[in-house]
Parts: structure tokens; C-alpha cells; sequence
């Protein structure tokens, strides 16, 4: 029997795809400032969904005493090595101790000294249980009545005209139904992109990863699809994670003042430089060069360390608690093997994603970022996640406010709705072709790990390795035209390939076009080993007339704000 | 890194397939819990906190360490028991209390 999908007709002010950090604040922000309705999109649900569904361990983003905002910045341009937007990062760090206060309002628990002060982890982060961070935020999102959450929808592609959105189009995980959801104004917060490269653990483990392999770079590639502007793709992130189990390491560095050593036990972790991509090409240094494995010194712990410190992973990544309690050893009598991880694209530790103005409103009109989705601020993490959802819902409301009466919320045109929705009825209704979803996932997953810089390589490429990494792709792509899917989740899947094939064209170029090596933990480029400051400029990219151009932008000047000029 | 669902226990409640990000989790043909794609798994823990009834375990793949421990959950107000089971059959319980933020 030919499977249909019925047509779903919704209306909202403001459309929020994905209900992660970034989205939730954004909802909870326009339903206390404003009357506007929100509609929040969710491809699975917001008790525990994204980035946070297991938990966090720590506040990374926070003004403590003594420090200012502009202190923030200037940490996050250095530990970036320039290339950021300082208007974006002075306004998120502006707004991060705010939305915390706000999250300890609706519940979340901060270690406190005796005077009731919140106690700081180093200069920048204050100590939590975050666990169950993320129902909290899904808690006061129900209390709102101007807010509606769609459960189980996957957004697929915006609905825009004239470089205006209008809505987006989505599709139901479980039901077969195809989403039309018209807006005045839109929020793209569906995070980042893992899965792009062969993972660390490719076998049964393949999705035991950092990043959420269920954030495969959905809102990035829409976005490339609408011609919509992207920068700094280019700056992968690469984490120093706990072997096998991917874990954060923060808890056992910072946390008991852990040090890095190599299996000599050389404590190297200062030898190549102290920014984040510094100290992740220390270790992928020592390993090249035979002084591996590399590790976390916590052997000599005292035992009550060992308890918190499995109580902690509880929190927030169970599964290094297991893996100690399996191995019959505890932090204290074992050291924990570090390794470096496959490379994520994520606006929230690094500086790629969408080009935004300081408002956090994209190139094309309408269309708001933040989160890990939007560009040129690093380190913002999850508090300035909330910040970024704060910033682009006021925008949103002002601009609904100065276009009232005049943007109706127009409907796409009948044409365009059935366009769409037959190419994913034929995914769900042709023959099988010779290959699966997962067969052209794990070829995209080869090529970009072998000639792409991913682990294999550890993390380096040359520009032929780039062209042809460009060329493969490009294969796969036609090959992604003939996929078949029985379900409606595995018409998801189809889905993400495609829009993870789309991302990687788009990385491939941004990292062809940086002829230098600035972010050598991230990404070495063979061909130009150094760092040149001639490269002390945004690289851009955008799709005009179904073509990718790649292009430059000089630096943001200290002190201003951003409007786009030539959108 | 993936999940167990023990059959006999569990009641059909649909929570945790509502609440898995990666919507791995389908109804079987009895409308019990189905764990569709375990080699998909993240090892987030969301359902296996969301079983009322404690019939989801979490054990670490062979490729990863994993030598046939499970880890079970069992709440009680603020507090979360996590259960280990080691593949010898010896057992043991960490609690954790909401209200406790991290030390370190
Ligand atoms: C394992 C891990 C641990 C971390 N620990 C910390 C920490 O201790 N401290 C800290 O400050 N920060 C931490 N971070 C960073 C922080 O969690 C992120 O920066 C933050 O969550 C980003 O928010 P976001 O809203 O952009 O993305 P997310 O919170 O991931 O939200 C994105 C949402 O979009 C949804 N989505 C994706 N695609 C679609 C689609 N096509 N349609 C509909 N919905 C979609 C997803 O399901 C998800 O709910 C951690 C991150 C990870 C991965
Ligand atoms: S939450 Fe537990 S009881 Fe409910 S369906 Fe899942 S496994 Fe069964
Ligand atoms: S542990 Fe997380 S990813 Fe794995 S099945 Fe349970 S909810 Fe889904």
C-alpha cells in the first residue's frame, strides 16, 4: 500500500526549532516579555532532549567575583586565537549571570559556601548538580500558556522568499505527518553537528561520542540550503574526552586538580601552549611522537575523592562510573586514559555556525540563531546558550513589533507544499536501492576521517586530500538521492545523512580556504603549517544560485555592533 | 554503550520512548518496550531514569570495557540509587541526592 503523509497546518509568532538551551530560554524569554505565542518544535522531547539529556557538570560561562564581562571576551578572542565576534561574546557573557539566577529560580541546585556565595571552579565556572537541568527548563516551559511544544517533530527545511522566512517545513518521528508551520518570525536552535567523521569508537559503541549524535547539523543545513551566510565552519572542535567512554575530562582536571601525562609519566600538559586547541594537539603530539598513551594523573586520590568523583559522572556521563566499577579499579589506583575526539561542529565551544548580527538575527530576514547553531562566540556553553535565546527572542519581538499589521503570516504557496511533500513520500515508497542509510553514512564517516583531517589523520590534511574528500562527497550525495526508508523514523535518518552531507561539503570548503594553521589541536593543514596573520579575518561561506561561495570578512572592530549591510 | 529491557517488568508505559533523544525506543508487537536500534544508543541514561519500574538497564558495549555490568536506577524523591550489578553477580549502590550539587 503506498504510504501518504497527511498535511499539518499550524500557525505561530514565533516558530523555535529545537527545544535544547538556547530554544527553551528563548520560549520562557518571549512569554515573560511579550504577548506573542511560541511554538517549539522538537524532534524529540524536551524532558531530555539534546545536548543536555544526561546531565551537565558545572556552569562553563560565569562572571565570578572580580571579573567582568570584557574579562570574558578577551579570555574567549585569545583562547581563539582572534577569530571571533567580540560584540557576540560581550553580550552573551553580559547575560550569562543573569539566566543563571533565573535557572536557580526554577530549581537548579549550586554548591554555595557558608556566606551562601556560589562556589567557583577556577576563574569562569561555578559548581552544580545539573543532572536534572534539563527537565527543569521543560518544568517552566509547560507553566506557559503562550508557549505550545511539538514533541517528536522534525524540521526539515525553512519556508523562505525573498531572503524573508515565513516558517519551516517539519515531519512527524512516529507519525506520518508532514508539518507546515507558518510564522512571523523563526528561531533555529537545533545545536550542532557530530557524526560527521568517523567517531571513536566505530563499532557497536559508534554513538558512545561527547556530542550528540542525534544533533547531526539540521538547522546548519537548512540554512545552507536557504543561502543563508555561515562563518568559521572551519574551526572544528576537538575534545580531550576520556577514553572509550568520551566523558568529560573538566571534572577530573579542574574538579581535583588532575594533571596531564604522557606513558613516561611527563607532565607535558604546558609544553605546547595553554589555549583549548593548544593543549588537545599536546596530547595528539605525544601520541605521534611514542610517548602515548596519554593521561589523567589521579592515581594517589584519597577515597573520598573517588566517591565524588563517581557520584559527579553519575550526574552528568554514567557511563565512566560504570567503567570504573567495572574495571574493579577506582580513579585513585588507575589513571584515566585521555583521548582526543572526532571532530564536532559546535558554536557553543567554538566560533562555527551561522553569521549573525550582534541580535543574533541571520542573513536572511526573520531567521534568528543561537546556541550551539549560531557563529563568532565560543565558549558560551550552556549558559550562554540561555543568554543567545534570550538576546534573539527580544530581537524577534521587536522586530514583530515594528512589522505588525504589515507581515502577515503568509502561507507557502500550494505548489511548493506539495513539492516537498512528494519527495518524501517517494523516500518512503520506492524499492530499496543497493545501498542503506548506514552504508552511505559510514563512507561519509571514511572520507572525511581519511581525507578531512579526523582521527585517523590525526586531524591533519593536505589541500588534494581536501579536493578529493570534496569529490567523494559529492558522490554520496547523488548516491543519498535513492535512499529508500520504511518508516517514518527511518525517513529521519535518510534526513540527517543528507543534511550531514550538505554540512560537510561546506566544511571541506571552509577548510580548503584557510591557507594557514591557526587552531592546531582542531585542524592542521599540511600545505600551511603556520599561523599567519595575514588569516586574521572571518571565513565566510554561502550558497548563491545553488553554488557554495567562499569568501573573507575583516574582523568586527572591538566596540561595535553588527548590522548586516549586504545580505 | 547501550540499554537492556527486561520484559517481564515492564508495563507498557511509553515513557521511555517519549523521553529518549535519539527516539530509539519503539512498541512491540505486545506494546512492551523495544529497544529498536541499540547500536544507536548515546548512554545518556534519560529512559532507564524515566522506568518507574526499573526494567531498563545500561551496560558499556564489549568495545568499550564493558565486561557485563548493568546499571539500574531506582528514584525516591530527591534521591537517585543506582544500582550496579556485576556480571559475577556481586552488587552494589551509589547514591546520589538532587539536592547535592557536584564538589568538584
Ligand atoms: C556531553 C556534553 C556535556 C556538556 N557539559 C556542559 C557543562 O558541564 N557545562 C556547560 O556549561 N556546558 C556543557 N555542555 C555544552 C552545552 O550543553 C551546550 O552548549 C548547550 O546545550 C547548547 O544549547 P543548544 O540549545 O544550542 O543545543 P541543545 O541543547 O543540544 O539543543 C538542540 C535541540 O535541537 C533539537 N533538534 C536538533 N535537530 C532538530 C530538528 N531537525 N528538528 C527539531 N529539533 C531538532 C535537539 O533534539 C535538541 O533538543 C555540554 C555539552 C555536551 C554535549
Ligand atoms: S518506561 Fe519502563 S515500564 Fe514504561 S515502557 Fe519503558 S521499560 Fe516499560
Ligand atoms: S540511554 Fe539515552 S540514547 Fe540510549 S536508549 Fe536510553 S534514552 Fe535513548
Amino acid at each position: 500500500m503506498k504510504k501518504e503523509l497527511d498535511v499539518i497546518y499550524l500557525t505561530t509568532d514565533f516558530l523555535i526549532i529545537g527545544g535544547g538551551a538556547a530554544g527553551c530560554y528563548a520560549a520562557l524569554t518571549l512569554s515573560r516579555e511579550s504577548g506573542y505565542s511560541a511554538l517549539i518544535a522538537e524532534k524529540a522531547h524536551i524532558k531530555r532532549s539534546g545536548c543536555l539529556a544526561a546531565g551537565v557538570n558545572a556552569i562553563n560561562a560565569y562572571i565570578v567575583p572580580g571579573r567582568t564581562p570584557e574579562d570574558y571576551a578577551a579570555y574567549a578572542k585569545k583562547d581563539a586565537e582572534g577569530i571571533v565576534r567580540e560584540d557576540l561574546l560581550l553580550t552573551m557573557a553580559q547575560g550569562v549571570n543573569q539566566t543563571v539566577a533565573q535557572l536557580e529560580a526554577w530549581g537548579l541546585v549550586i554548591l554555595k559556601d557558608e556566606q551562601g556565595r556560589y562556589v567557583t571552579r577556577g576563574d569562569r565556572n561555578i559548581k552544580i548538580n545539573g543532572e536534572n537541568i534539563k527537565p527543569i527548563l521543560a518544568a517552566a516551559v509547560a507553566q506557559e500558556k503562550q508557549i505550545t511544544v511539538l514533541n517528536q517533530v522534525n524540521i526539515l527545511n525553512y519556508i523562505v522568499k525573498d531572503n524573508r522566512v515565513y516558517g519551516a517545513y517539519g515531519i512527524g518521528v512516529e507519525d506520518y505527518a508532514f508539518y507546515v508551520i507558518s510564522a512571523k518570525t523563526v528561531l533555529c536552535a537545533t545545536g550542532g553537528a557530530a557524526g560527521l567523521y568517523k567517531p571513536n569508537n566505530p563499532g557497536f559503541s559508534r554513538h558512545k561520542m561527547w556530542y550528540s549524535p542525534f544533533n547531526t547539523g539540521a538547522g546548519l543545513a537548512m540554512g545552507i540550503r536557504a543561502g543563508a551566510e555561515m562563518t568559521t565552519l572551519e574551526m572544528r572542535f576537538v575534545a580531550l574526552r576520556c577514553k572509550d567512554t568520551i566523558a568529560p575530562t573538566g571534572t577530573i582536571a579542574q574538579g581535583v586538580g588532575a594533571k596531564q601525562i604522557n606513558a613516561l609519566g611527563e607532565i607535558y600538559e604546558q609544553k605546547y601552549g595553554l589555549t583549548t586547541s593548544q593543549r588537545m594537539y599536546g596530547t595528539t603530539r605525544e601520541n605521534q611522537e611514542g610517548r602515548g598513551p596519554c593521561y589523567l594523573q589521579t592515581k594517589g586520590l584519597t577515597p573520598e575523592q573517588d566517591n565524588e568523583l563517581k557520584k559527579a559522572y553519575l550526574n552528568m556521563a554514567p557511563s565512566q562510573t560504570l567503567k570504573w566499577l567495572e574495571s574493579g579499579k577506582n580513579p585513585s589506583e588507575q589513571n584515566v586514559e585521555i583521548e582526543g575526539t572526532e571532530p564536532y561542529i559546535t558554536g557553543g565551544h567554538t566560533a562555527s555556525g551561522y553569521w549573525v548580527s550582534t541580535d543574533r538575527e541571520t542573513t536572511v530576514r526573520g531567521l534568528f540563531a543561537a546556541g550551539d547553531a549560531a557563529g563568532g562566540c565560543p565558549q558560551k556553553y550552556v549558559s550562554g546558550a540561555f543568554a543567545e535565546g534570550e538576546i534573539a527572542a527580544r530581537a524577534a519581538k521587536n522586530q514583530m513589533d515594528s512589522l505588525s499589521g504589515c507581515n502577515p503570516t503568509s502561507l507557502p504557496e500550494s505548489l511548493a507544499v506539495a513539492r516537498q511533500k512528494q519527495a518524501l513520500e517517494a523516500i518512503l515508497n520506492r524499492e530499496p536501492p543497493l545501498f542503506r542509510t548506514e552504508d552511505l553514512e559510514e563512507a561519509m564517516q571514511q572520507i572525511m576521517d581519511t581525507y578531512a583531517g579526523g582521527i585517523s589523520a590525526s586531524y591533519r590534511f593536505t589541500v588534494s586530500q581536501l579536493d578529493a574528500a570534496a569529490e567523494k562527497i559529492g558522490q554520496l550525495e547523488i548516491l543519498s538521492h535513492d535512499l529508500q526508508a520504511r518508516d517514518m523514523r527511518e525517513l529521519v535518518f535518510v534526513c540527517e545523512l543528507k543534511e550531514r552531507l550538505t554540512l560537510c561539503a561546506s566544511l571541506i570548503a571552509h577548510l580548503r580556504a584557510r591557507r594557514e594553521t591557526r587552531w592546531p589541536g582542531f585542524a592542521e593543514n599540511s600545505d600551511y603549517p603556520q599561523k599567519d596573520d595575514a588569516w586574521l579575518k572571518y571565513v565566510n561561506s554561502k550558497q548563491i544560485n545553488g553554488r557554495l561561495a567562499v569568501f573573507c570578512r575583516d574582523l568586527v572592530p572591538q566596540g561595535e555592533r553588527y548590522e548586516h549591510q549586504d545580505r | 554503550m547501550s540499554i537492556k529491557i527486561d520484559k517481564e517488568r515492564c508495563l507498557g508505559c511509553r515513557q521511555c520512548l517519549s523521553v529518549c533523544p535519539g527516539s530509539l525506543i519503539q512498541p512491540d508487537e505486545n506494546n512492551k518496550a523495544l529497544i529498536r536500534y541499540p547500536e544507536c544508543c548515546w548512554g545518556c541514561a534519560s529512559c532507564v531514569k524515566e522506568c518507574a519500574v526499573g526494567a531498563i538497564s545500561f551496560y558499556l558495549g564489549a568495545d568499550i570495557g564493558g565486561r557485563g555490568s548493568r546499571l539500574t536506577v531506582q528514584s525516591a524523591g530527591p534521591l537517585i540509587h543506582w544500582h550496579i550489578e556485576k556480571a559475577d553477580g556481586s552488587r552494589q549502590t551509589i547514591t546520589v541526592n538532587r539536592q547535592d550539587a557536584n564538589q568538584y
